[in-house]
């Protein structure tokens, strides 16, 4: 049934810190591994350790570059780069803050009223009434990718063998599995009994080693994600499409105190570039141009 | 968007084919079609084997075509199962049309409206597939639904006209080669102000997409992996961008230019072999237009990734 359920009360998610992910993938390998072996089946994985490897992922990481504005007195302290301690000096002279990095891993939202749900011609993919989670049947999903067009977020990948692998090995029983595939949120973790109650939890969020992670009720404003969530300004991603996405992210953090970021002499190395040649020895300034050759 | 083939060959074939059926079946109901058997019988004919094969095309998009029955069961929420239904459900006044008409019994004007308004159903139901999906704002264009039914009775319509030219003893009304040049020339307005619409929508942005642009400019650094990915492969195809200049003129030529210019001839001269060179020519241009319609249309996932190629 692919009508959306009613607005559940529950909203179970993730809140994603961009502060303290530093982009080390072990979420989405710790994702592939228990899906892999979880209960909706192996994830497709063609040509794994060959040259063109093609496979499907739940959570995949993107790394970006964000170049704050320059403005006069640019105030340093929002400034991701220099909470790395490796602003360089502006060559050109301006306020211009060096760019930062920031990593952000992507997976699905569980959104609220998501059209992937609703386009599915089959009832394979579904919302659960009681938690939220968004699922796809895979005895029901007849391969149409149309979940996948409607979803911006790109939570969805369909397990098909490599567009390069050739037709005759099409067939094989490993690669025909030709249904859409998507983060289950661990649903065969959290509810597991067999797992002592620590553990029942997303396997990307036990995974992260700086707790970048986190899993809980977003419909409960008591819960320890909501209140973070408010604490910090979590945002959800381009809400104008209007699926209400679940997950939330946290941004990064600004600087804590912009003077002492100004003051830190992290330049050293840069103003030993600019040497004046003829203030040497004769010695070096001959080793200069010897090796400047 | 990646240009699948296989759902390029059912639009361009079933929306043909609809045409077809459509442009007969309300000609009927009108009581202005020929009342010869073999002039109904055959166009229908022709349609079902558009229709069909455009059909049998759509199924090889699918992971699992044998499962394809299980589409026709959520037709309360979903586009594309609705357009499952229409496709079957126009087949009954088809099927039930070419009976009458084979036995030359009445009904047909009853039939032949019930058959227009399936094939129009099926049409719309196509085209609202694409235009319900927000990740593609090329799509949610308000061009897109008109020209579906435009590009079906245009293509369509030049088919059943190369038949009906074809047959001396049958009476054709200039009036329906006429409607046909001016159709071609208005699908092919529309289809340009679709054109420059769509380019200028702006870009999406990493920025936008990652919520991080609140912070400053954005820049995609790094994918997650080094090599391409469904999502790329799919979503973030880029080929058409670079080939559109020389694409949509060609695409113009073949649908409105060619059609037009073969009515414009065909109709003082009788040169009646002219529809089917536009028959074949509208088919080819709407199969470029197809093309352009899928490979142009920028999904909002690309935006996560650094771009491949400009």
């Amino acid at each position: 049934m692919t009508s959306l359920p009613a607005p559940a009360k529950k909203k179970l998610g993730l809140v994603i810190d961009l502060d303290t992910c530093v982009g080390c993938h072990a979420c989405a390998i710790a994702c592939k591994e228990w899906n892999d072996g979880g209960a909706f089946g192996p994830l497709a994985d063609d040509d794994p350790y060959g040259a063109d490897p093609h496979g499907v992922w739940f959570n995949r990481v993107h790394s970006y570059e964000v170049q704050p504005p320059a403005h006069a007195n640019a105030p340093r302290e929002v400034t991701l780069d220099s909470l790395m301690g490796t602003a360089p000096p502006d060559a050109a002279g301006t306020d211009m803050p060096a760019p930062q990095m920031v990593h952000f891993p992507r997976s699905c939202l569980h959104c609220e009223t998501p059209d992937c749900v609703t386009v599915c011609p089959t009832g394979a993919s579904y919302k659960r009434a009681e938690d939220g989670i968004v699922l796809v049947d895979e005895d029901k999903c007849i391969g149409c990718q149309l979940c996948a067009w409607a979803c911006p977020y790109g939570a969805r990948e369909i397990a098909l063998p490599h567009p390069k692998t050739p037709a005759s090995d099409t067939g094989r029983t490993d690669q025909k599995r030709g249904t859409m595939q998507k983060c289950t949120l661990c649903v065969d973790r959290i509810y597991n009994e067999t797992l002592d109650a620590c553990d029942r939890q997303p396997a990307c969020v036990l995974a992260c080693p700086t707790h970048a992670r986190l899993f809980g009720d977003l419909g409960d404003p008591d819960s320890n994600v909501s209140k973070v969530v408010a604490e910090r300004g979590g945002f959800a991603l381009m809400p104008e499409f209007g699926y209400q996405p679940v997950n939330r992210y946290l941004p990064p953090r600004p600087r804590r105190d912009g003077s002492t970021i100004a003051a830190t002499p992290t330049q050293p190395a840069p103003r030993a570039e600019t040497l004046d040649t003829e203030k040497l020895p004769p010695l070096l300034r001959w080793l200069d141009k010897a090796l400047s050759r | 968007m990646k240009p699948a083939l296989s759902v390029i060959f059912f639009t361009v074939l079933s929306g043909a084919g609809y045409g077809v059926w459509c442009l007969v079946g309300a000609a009927l109901a009108a009581g202005i079609y020929p009342q010869d058997r073999i002039d109904i019988l055959l166009p229908l004919g022709f349609g079902f084997v558009l229709v069909t094969a455009g059909l049998m095309a759509s199924t090889a998009h699918l992971g699992r075509p044998e499962r394809a029955w299980r589409a026709l069961t959520q037709w309360r929420s979903s586009w594309l199962s609705r357009e499952g239904i229409a496709a079957l459900v126009a087949y009954l006044p088809l099927l039930m049309l070419a009976y009458l008409a084979w036995r030359g019994a009445a009904g047909t004007r009853v039939l032949g409206a019930l058959l227009a308004v399936c094939a129009l159903a099926t049409i719309g139901c196509t085209a609202n597939i694409y235009r319900s999906l927000k990740t593609i704002r090329a799509w949610r264009a308000r061009q897109v639904a008109p020209l579906y039914f435009m590009f079906a009775c245009l293509s369509g319509g030049l088919w059943l006209w190369a038949w009906l030219a074809s047959r001396a003893d049958t009476y054709v009304s200039d009036a329906f080669p006429l409607a046909l040049l001016v159709l071609a020339i208005v699908t092919a307005l529309i289809k340009v102000d679709y054109w420059r619409g769509i380019d200028a929508l702006p870009a999406p942005t990493a920025g936008h997409a990652t919520g991080l642009e609140m912070l400053g400019a954005v820049r995609a650094f790094e994918g997650p992996v080094t090599e391409e990915s469904y999502l790329t492969r799919e979503m973030a195809f880029v080929l058409a961008r670079k080939h559109s200049a020389r694409l949509r003129p060609i695409a113009l030529t073949l649908f409105a230019a060619v059609p037009a210019l073969a009515i414009a001839i065909a109709l003082p001269s009788g040169a009646g072999w002219l529809a089917i060179v536009a028959a074949a020519a509208a088919s080819g241009g709407v199969l470029v237009e197809r093309w352009l319609f899928f490979a142009e249309a920028r999904h909002a996932v690309a935006a996560f990734f650094p771009r491949a190629v400009p």
